[in-house]
């Protein structure tokens, strides 16, 4: 038996289309997303579950596509942050990121709004301390936390103010 | 390397048989990041994660049933369970970020075999059963009895931790875990304490169970802690006494994390404070706050 170049076919959801790919077992999902349906947004920091670079929702749950084995997706529904946007319009997440500045080198940047629009999804209205706890799995190395935090604090105001 | 998702235990046996190196895994949270230490890849990594078993969380009458494979966030979100062990459920919420904790499982805390495994001592403290599916069925081991040193357990190559069993805490019981690592979150505890309280109507411990993790090659259970404990009213000496005796059961290692004499110092108070947690749970009104 072969141990190299075993190619598993993958049916799965991606930000709402329906996308199919051939992908080698031992594959991550994350290098999946990105080599083979061209979605670079989530992004490799670690490689090992620590940063968060890599954060993607998958069956409604917050998760680290680098930890995940690609044939996993199979049948199951994602979002990564290239899913965040409708119809042309910004995330009030991305929007408030633009506004607040709260990205310097950017690399993190796809992996804190997934994890900050989960964190908003089930609580449109959390402290600050409740926010920096939610994100705590995402790592910036640029060090540019505050600015983050207020942006995740200020986008769930706008959240709450349209949805009034 | 092959991945496969087989839907009985039967089948996973059955792959872990024809597959001297095949490895099982639930999250991958520790596998992953082994393999990219070096660790070799196998021949096959089979996911558990399509076993409704290995999945479920539910209470069957008295017994708490916990999937080996199911995320920890389902513990940490599941409030009656939260009720019944609060230790245990923040245990499962020290483990990583959330990230990791919708990928965790505690079958995989457990059979990584880490010293440090935060799920493990609380575990312990409250007599948890692991279900082993083996060649003659399923097997019934006390947890403290998985893990035979770093990195080692009691199974069979072709044998998987099936589920949990936790019989729900008698009345007037509770639990705590405090672990103490370097920052707030994110990291591996340099000591973690166990703790489970039963308290008699006018608040004398009838009850004690501790158990310490990350300072010794598996958890280590405190008889000594335990016996200072059942009979006082959780007075200074009494504390004080189970504190001697965390500190005197610990044989920790030197590392980058803590030295010998700090996660002694720290398994005493770490075992003070987690008992009067648990006591404190048991007086605020068969105590659960979470």
């Amino acid at each position: 038996m072969s141990r190299t170049h075993v190619r598993t076919h993958v049916t799965c959801e991606v930000n709402g289309d329906a996308v199919d790919f051939l992908t080698e077992d031992g594959e991550s999902l994350l290098n999946a997303l990105r080599d083979e349906l061209g979605l670079t947004g989530a992004k490799e920091g670690c490689g090992t579950g620590d940063c968060g670079a890599c954060s993607i929702i998958m069956d409604g749950r917050l998760q680290c596509s680098c930890l995940i084995f690609a044939p996993e997706a199979n049948g199951t529904q994602i979002t990564t942050c290239e899913g965040l946007a409708t119809a042309g319009e910004l995330h009030p997440l991305q929007q408030c990121f633009l506004e607040g500045a709260a990205l310097q080198c950017g690399v993190c940047t796809p992996g804190f709004l997934v994890a900050a629009k989960v964190l908003l999804d089930e609580n449109p209205d959390p402290t600050e301390t409740e926010v920096r706890y939610a994100l705590a799995g995402n790592l910036c190395r640029c060090t540019g936390y505050d600015k983050i935090v207020r942006s995740v604090l200020d986008a769930g105001v706008q959240i709450r103010t349209s949805a009034a | 390397m092959r991945y496969a998702a087989p839907t009985t235990t039967d089948e996973v046996r059955a792959l872990l048989g024809s597959n001297p190196d095949a490895i099982v895994f639930a999250g991958a949270t520790d596998v992953v990041p082994q393999m990219r230490g070096g660790r070799p890849e196998p021949s096959l990594a089979i996911d558990l994660k399509k076993i409704d078993r290995l999945m479920s969380v539910s209470l069957d009458g008295d017994t708490w049933h916990i999937g080996a494979a199911a995320p920890t966030s389902l513990l940490t979100h599941n409030a009656d369970f939260t009720a019944d062990f609060p230790g245990i459920s923040e245990a499962a919420g020290l483990i990583g970020s959330d990230q990791i904790q919708n990928r965790c499982s505690l079958g995989g805390n457990l059979c990584n075999a880490s010293p440090a495994a935060d799920s493990v001592p609380v575990l312990v403290v409250n007599d948890a059963v692991a279900v082993i599916a083996g060649a003659d069925g399923d097997r019934r081991v006390p947890v403290a009895d998985v893990v035979t040193g770093p990195g080692q357990t009691s199974l069979a190559h072709d044998e998987i931790v099936v589920c949990f069993e936790i019989a729900r805490p008698a009345a007037r019981t509770s639990d705590a875990y405090l672990r103490l690592i370097p920052r707030t979150e994110m990291d591996i505890a340099v000591v973690g304490a166990g703790v489970r309280l039963t308290l008699g109507d006018d608040g004398t411990v009838s009850a004690a169970s501790v158990a310490l993790g990350a300072v010794a090659p598996t958890v280590v259970r405190v008889p000594d802690a335990e016996a200072a404990l059942v009979g006082s009213r959780l007075d200074d000496d009494a504390l004080a006494a189970a504190a001697a005796a965390a500190s005197e059961a610990c044989n920790p290692i030197d590392d980058k994390r803590g030295t010998i004499t700090y996660r002694r110092q720290v398994a005493g108070v770490l075992t003070r404070r987690a008992t009067n947690i648990a006591g404190e749970r048991v007086t605020n009104a068969q105590g659960v706050s979470q």
